[in-house]
């Protein structure tokens, strides 16, 4: 009954996905609990920190448990703390075998783990050229936003504040301009703490939301990756139907056709 | 400026005062809604009068580490590569007037070490020498860590105070992060427990951690060892040192160990005792002052205290722990110090598990520094 009209698909380089919840693997008090809050999230692109997992390893600790038929595992270069670093586990990935999909994490330092636009860009250059599908992480920064475009990227994933922080969306207006400027997907990515923040993001009109921390280390993962699931469709409903506060009833309810 | 200079500036007889001060428990209560603490709440947080509100600290400081870590716990395992050592510190099993069984390991033993423990599950190495540099120098050091590269995912190091220049070359070989306990900030007791040898020189020893952030470790581990002088004073500098170093280098990542003195050396008249409260004090106000901050507890402590700080806010402990060179695969050399927890690293996942805590193994690729 909760399931998206069938037509409201979510396009990232030529996939589809039907959720528009994205979920992480860090922070599960046990591989078991994050299988079951993933499947209750109903998420169906799942990243992976490569500093987390051994490629070579069939039994490796997380990847072992992602059934990839279901999840679309979507490497990430967390740990990277520049442009080069953040290229090389990609290539890492690509070469394993894993995907040729990479979210770019770029963050130097590891207090509040924010994104470095520079290097971020520099990196999403080179891997585009390289045939890589690149979902960078990045500020909520209008103008890199729109040079990540430019360069190639699939989708751009704007903070909604520091990741791990769960303070919700502290930079709402900046979203707002990188929502109505993008033209390729525009995912919500860190910060967000509650369900709430996940509809808000989708009522917004992001096109997806990421969220980790905030599932991964609640008292019940598996209760909140459900409870993300419906706000995410909520959002995205309440941003389809129109808010009623929002400039596009106004104009289709045409005040002024009496005029013509 | 050093840090050592900065050490030399802060008036201490102010911060005695602030850590002995009495509080009143609303205003204690009050700094644990805030986001951001600055030293003289850390200060205020260390003091006798917070013993009253430990509860209140550990349950924020429990969620700043769920928020940061997750429910995991990152597991590592020392290897000690030779206990020669040119330095007189009392407190020290390698104590260079102490006769005991000197060993170096050579890289076929180094070698064996290594597959030992990788068999083991273990990915996160830490590489730990006397000092001693003709023996185990910076070129002996650097060749442990290319043979340790080959089996572990990271390599860190705790090893002797050198300058900028030395330690790129452990950076470039591929060592990631570098500990170096001061020990003791009261630069009296440190005279008098450090008696002759290099590592009597304070100022190389305070400012090495810098060297080391300057020649591009990622992470620098700071701490006293917790019985040599008032833990409270002890613990403020290694705050001050911590965010000093925060400062400087804006990349840098910070690590907290507390190794604690639990039976007196024969060479020192007389240790500062440490409760296990004191110890909890000590970790829960770290954990508030410095929330990313990675907080270690070795096997020195023993099983039960260890058992308890898991899920609390301790994010990183090492396993099945031996403190002599070779102590894997031999037992022809002597020990630094008697570890208390002894078990196996299967037991302490065990432990893990039962308290909800997902045991990392692997939290980095040495893709990063290169292929």
């Amino acid at each position: 009954m909760f399931a998206m009209k069938t037509q409201d698909i979510l396009t990232i380089a030529g996939k589809e996905f039907s959720s528009r919840l994205f979920t992480g693997t860090g922070k599960y008090s046990s591989p078991k609990m994050m299988v079951q809050a993933l499947k209750a999230s109903k998420s169906e692109m799942v990243t992976v920190a490569l500093r987390r997992v051994d490629l070579n390893n069939p039994k490796d600790h997380i990847l072992n448990h992602l059934d990839r038929n279901r999840f679309h595992l979507l490497p990430n270069t967390s740990g990277a703390a520049n442009a080069e670093e953040a290229i090389r586990l990609a290539k890492l990935a690509k070469a394993s075998g894993l995907s040729n999909w990479i979210k770019l994490e770029v963050t130097p330092e590891s207090r509040y783990l924010l994104p470095d636009g520079e290097e971020t860009l520099k990196a999403a250059i080179a891997l585009v050229k390289e045939g890589f599908i690149v979902l960078p992480y990045i500020q909520a920064d209008p103008i890199l936003a729109k040079k990540l475009e430019e360069a190639g990227t699939a989708t751009v994933m704007p903070l909604a504040s520091p990741i791990g922080s769960n303070k919700g969306i502290k930079n709402i207006e900046m979203l707002k301009i990188i929502i109505e400027q993008s033209n390729i997907p525009v995912v919500i990515d860190a910060g967000l703490g509650r369900p709430s923040d996940a509809s808000l993001a989708m009522e917004l009109g992001a096109d997806a939301v990421l969220v980790n921390t905030a599932i991964a280390t609640a008292s019940n993962a598996k209760e909140m990756g459900e409870a993300f699931m419906l706000a995410t469709i909520a959002g995205r409903k309440a941003y389809l139907a129109g808010l009623s506060d929002s400039s596009d009833i106004a104009k289709a309810s045409s005040p002024l056709d009496f005029l013509s | 400026m050093t840090f050592y200079n900065h050490y030399k500036e802060l008036d201490q007889k102010e911060i005695v005062k602030m850590l002995y001060a009495n509080y009143d428990k609303n205003y204690l209560l009050k700094l644990l809604d805030k986001d951001v603490l600055h030293l003289h709440h850390f200060l205020a947080l260390l003091s006798p009068s917070a013993e009253t509100i430990l509860n209140d600290m550990a349950i924020k400081a429990q969620l700043l580490t769920k928020k940061f870590f997750g429910n995991t716990m990152l597991l590592y395992i020392p290897l000690y590569l030779s206990n020669e050592c040119s330095n007189n510190c009392l407190y020290c099993g390698f104590n260079k007037n102490s006769k005991i069984n000197r060993k170096t390991l050579n890289s076929r033993e180094i070698e064996r070490e290594m597959q030992f423990i990788k068999n083991k599950g273990f990915e996160h190495v830490l590489l730990l020498t006397g000092e001693f540099p003709s023996i185990a120098g910076i070129e002996y050091i650097e060749k442990a860590i290319v043979i340790a590269k080959k089996y572990f995912a990271s390599v860190s190091l705790e090893v002797f105070p050198s300058t900028q220049d030395k330690y790129q070359t452990l950076v470039d070989a591929g060592a990631t992060s570098l500990t170096i306990y001061q020990e003791t900030y009261n630069q009296e007791t440190y005279k008098n427990v450090h008696l002759s040898g290099p590592k009597s020189n304070f100022e190389f020893r305070i400012n090495a951690p810098e060297e080391a952030l300057a020649a591009g470790f990622r992470k620098v581990g700071l701490g006293a060892l917790l019985g040599l002088s008032d833990w409270r004073l002890d613990s403020a500098f290694v705050a001050v040192h911590a965010k000093y170093l925060l400062k400087t280098f804006w990349k840098s990542d910070i690590s907290i160990s507390f190794p604690r003195l639990r039976n007196t050396p024969s060479a020192l008249p007389f240790i500062y005792n440490v409760s296990d409260k004191n110890l909890v004090q000590m970790i829960l106000a770290f954990r508030l002052f410095l929330p990313s901050s990675s907080l270690l507890l070795s096997t020195r402590e023993p099983a039960e205290l260890r058992d308890n700080l898991m899920g609390l806010c301790i994010t990183q402990m090492s396993a099945e722990s031996k403190t002599n060179p070779g102590g894997y695969t031999s037992d022809d050399s002597s020990k630094q110090f008697e570890i208390d927890d002894t078990r196996s690293l299967k037991m302490i996942l065990s432990s893990l598990n039962k308290k909800g805590l997902d045991p990392i193994l692997k939290d980095w690729s040495y893709h990063f520094n290169g292929f």
